[in-house]
């Protein structure tokens, strides 16, 4: 059985994200119930589950997509109620969300999309993490066009990183992505969340979803969480829950319950 | 040695038994409707075009400072106000106005209304009736210009018929950009551009055509341009209509006659306000191993009608092959896209030809994408729409590829 875990490190942060006794339908279809869910500035959650569970649901409401439909409950970001705010305003605000399988933007380069999200910041900024992202040839590409699973990862993250958002969502990380990428996803995710360096910075958050778990041996985790049937069922220490989700699988969360 | 009169005569009888003829597509217009005629005077530089001309021109694509143009020729209404080619490329080139090359050659019998039939219509009837310049351009074998030519036909009063005729011919191995600006600097003016073109591609030649319309509300345009392409030869096609027209038709005709002759077309068309927009291309492939594309991207908006052809016509015994892309998206419920592609094949039986046509909106999918990056729901509609009318077009100066992504711009945001 998994040990709720208590807060380590003493001073309480104040809160960067609040959820409320959130219920989401999807197309008139339950997919999430009463979620209740907070997180600190500077905190990194891994979100498990099996497929369907309503991980993805849960970081796209958040993000406020139209098609997940809130029908009961609070979203608080940094103490605003977004709960009614659309996706571009909630993105103002400083969430981004790293897409699994992001559309294609004909006619749109890599390079001139980096731009607006930079909004007048230098090109230079822009090729030096192409570099990093090994993404410089991608640049004058169209948005995502004929990417490799691997190169629309770290497109998502070249845009997340000229975007700077506060709470990043990343939807799988690690799927259809081989060994190296996954280093390299783990190195610019921390570099993302201002981890990794010499100078922490501690407001910026992340909810992780992840099957594998791989990303975890990257990416120090804060806390992780188990979503079943649409409910939050357990949190812990994440790396605690994968080996037991190894182990068991979900059946011990079920008895949970 | 201008061209003959008996063959000039022949022409005109032709045209009269013509001039009441209503054209296959488009409305029907009362040419008498125009009669007005002005004069005016040649003027030093593109710089002292008045404001409003210059402007006009500047969104036709017209680079009025001439700094990347091989020479320009400026057509204001009936009156050729300016022409100058760069000396570098005197002898190299010829550049005047058809007018004047039906004065001085004799041979221009070879190719004056040759592809294109004076009695086609009451437009090209009007045309071979009472010409009213046009450019004569002709790049001499194997030569190159390190620019393209600029040629701007504007339109500066109301109730005037511009009836232009344009000739290109590129000899043997030449290689030539034109860019056209066909414009409007009276933007209320009620009037028509009749524009015929017959432009000859020798062996081994290249021919970049650019055009760029800017019309306004109340403007008719009747373009009917042919183009003969011989073995080897390449002809590039690149069309812009961002602005508002009362009715253009036009259905350019490009006959791929030589051996691995190829042709390109890539049009761009924003529907406004009640423009009524019936275009198209047709290659004909006559020639062995030709190839011929035809991209087109189409948007309607407000009130606009807009057909969308593209003929794609095999005549050879050999291999050809011809593609055709036609995309559109329909903003308004008031707006109505006619998107219609044809493979025709005579016997042609090593022939492969093929098309894709589509009428869509535009994908929620990607304008939430966008504005989960921060964009606006405007912002990220008039970039995905911006995109979608990007074609990339090869071989496009850079100047005026920004300039049509400048306009797509302004346009996808006016539109909004």
């Amino acid at each position: 059985m998994i040990k709720t875990l208590k807060t380590e490190g003493g001073i309480k942060m104040a809160e960067m994200l609040k959820v409320r006794n959130l219920h989401v339908s999807v197309e008139g279809r339950k997919v999430l119930e009463d979620i209740n869910f907070s997180m600190d500035y500077g905190e990194i959650a891994v979100l498990f589950g099996p497929n369907g569970a309503g991980k993805t649901t849960f970081i796209m409401t958040l993000m406020g997509f139209p098609k997940y439909k809130i029908e009961k409950g609070k979203i608080i970001f940094k103490g605003i109620d977004v709960t009614h705010m659309d996706v571009s305003e909630r993105a103002k605000l400083g969430m981004g969300l790293s897409f699994q399988r992001p559309p294609v933007v004909r006619g749109v380069s890599l390079r001139k999309l980096l731009n607006i999200i930079g909004n007048g910041r230098k090109e230079e900024e822009i090729i030096q993490y192409a570099e990093k992202l090994n993404l410089t040839t991608h640049l004058d590409r169209n948005v995502n066009d004929g990417f490799s699973g691997g190169e629309v990862k770290r497109a998502e993250l070249l845009q997340l990183l000229m975007q700077k958002p506060e709470l990043v969502f990343i939807d799988e990380p690690e799927s259809g992505v081989d060994l190296e990428n996954i280093v390299l996803i783990g190195e610019i995710t921390n570099q993302l969340l201002g981890r990794g360096q010499r100078i922490k910075d501690p407001k910026k958050s992340a909810i992780i979803i992840t099957h594998t778990g791989y990303i975890l041996d990257y990416i120090n985790a804060d806390k992780g969480y188990i979503l079943l049937n649409g409910r939050l069922q357990c949190r812990g220490n994440p790396r605690d829950i994968l080996s037991e989700i190894k182990k068991n699988g979900y059946r011990r969360c079920f008895t949970c319950q | 040695m201008p061209v003959s009169n008996k063959y000039i005569k022949q022409i005109q009888d032709r045209a009269k038994k013509a001039i009441n003829k209503s054209a296959l597509y488009g409305e029907d217009i009362d040419l008498n409707k125009f009669q007005k005629f002005i004069e005016r005077g040649k003027i030093e530089s593109l710089e002292l075009l008045p404001e409003l001309a210059k402007e006009a021109a500047l969104m036709a694509g017209v680079d009025v400072e001439e700094k990347e143009r091989s020479g320009s020729y400026v057509q204001m209404d009936h009156s050729v106000v300016y022409k100058k080619l760069s000396k570098l490329y005197e002898g190299k080139v010829e550049l005047m106005s058809t007018n004047e090359a039906v004065e001085t050659y004799d041979w221009l019998e070879d190719y004056f209304w040759r592809i294109v039939q004076p009695d086609t219509d009451k437009y090209t009837a009007q045309v071979a009736l009472n010409p009213t310049h046009g450019y004569f351009i002709r790049i001499l074998p194997g030569q190159k210009l390190d620019y393209p030519l600029q040629t701007c036909l504007m339109i500066a009063e109301g109730y005037i018929s511009q009836n232009v005729h344009n000739i290109v011919i590129v000899e043997e191995g030449a290689e030539l950009h034109i860019i056209t600006g066909c414009t409007l600097s009276k933007s209320d003016a009620v009037g028509i551009h009749l524009g015929i073109s017959e432009f000859y591609v020798k062996k081994g030649g290249k021919l970049f055509f650019t055009m760029i319309h800017n019309w306004a509300e109340n403007f008719y345009v009747r373009p009917r341009t042919a183009v003969v392409v011989e073995e080897d030869g390449v002809y590039v096609n690149n069309y812009a209509l961002l602005k508002p027209v009362k009715s253009i038709q036009s259905f350019p005709s490009v006959y791929l006659k030589g051996d691995r002759a190829s042709a390109r077309f890539n049009t761009v068309i924003y529907g406004l306000k009640d423009s009524y927009i019936d275009l198209g291309s047709k290659i004909i492939f006559e020639g062995k191993d030709t190839k011929g594309e035809s991209l087109a991207r189409t948007i309607a908006d407000h009130k606009s009608v807009i057909y969308s052809r593209g003929d794609l016509i095999a005549k050879t015994k050999d291999y050809c092959m011809g593609r055709l892309d036609c995309r559109g998206i329909i903003f308004s419920n008031d707006a109505s896209i006619y998107a219609i592609p044809q493979l025709i094949s005579y016997g042609a039986d090593r022939a492969d030809l093929s098309h894709e046509a589509s009428i869509g909106p535009i994908s929620e999918e990607q304008v939430e994408y966008l504005m989960s990056r921060g964009m606006t729901k405007d912002e990220a509609t008039s970039l995905i729409t911006s995109g979608f009318l990007n074609l990339d077009i090869p071989f496009l100066p850079e100047i005026i590829d920004k300039h049509i992504k400048e306009v797509i711009q302004i346009t996808s945001k006016e539109a909004l």
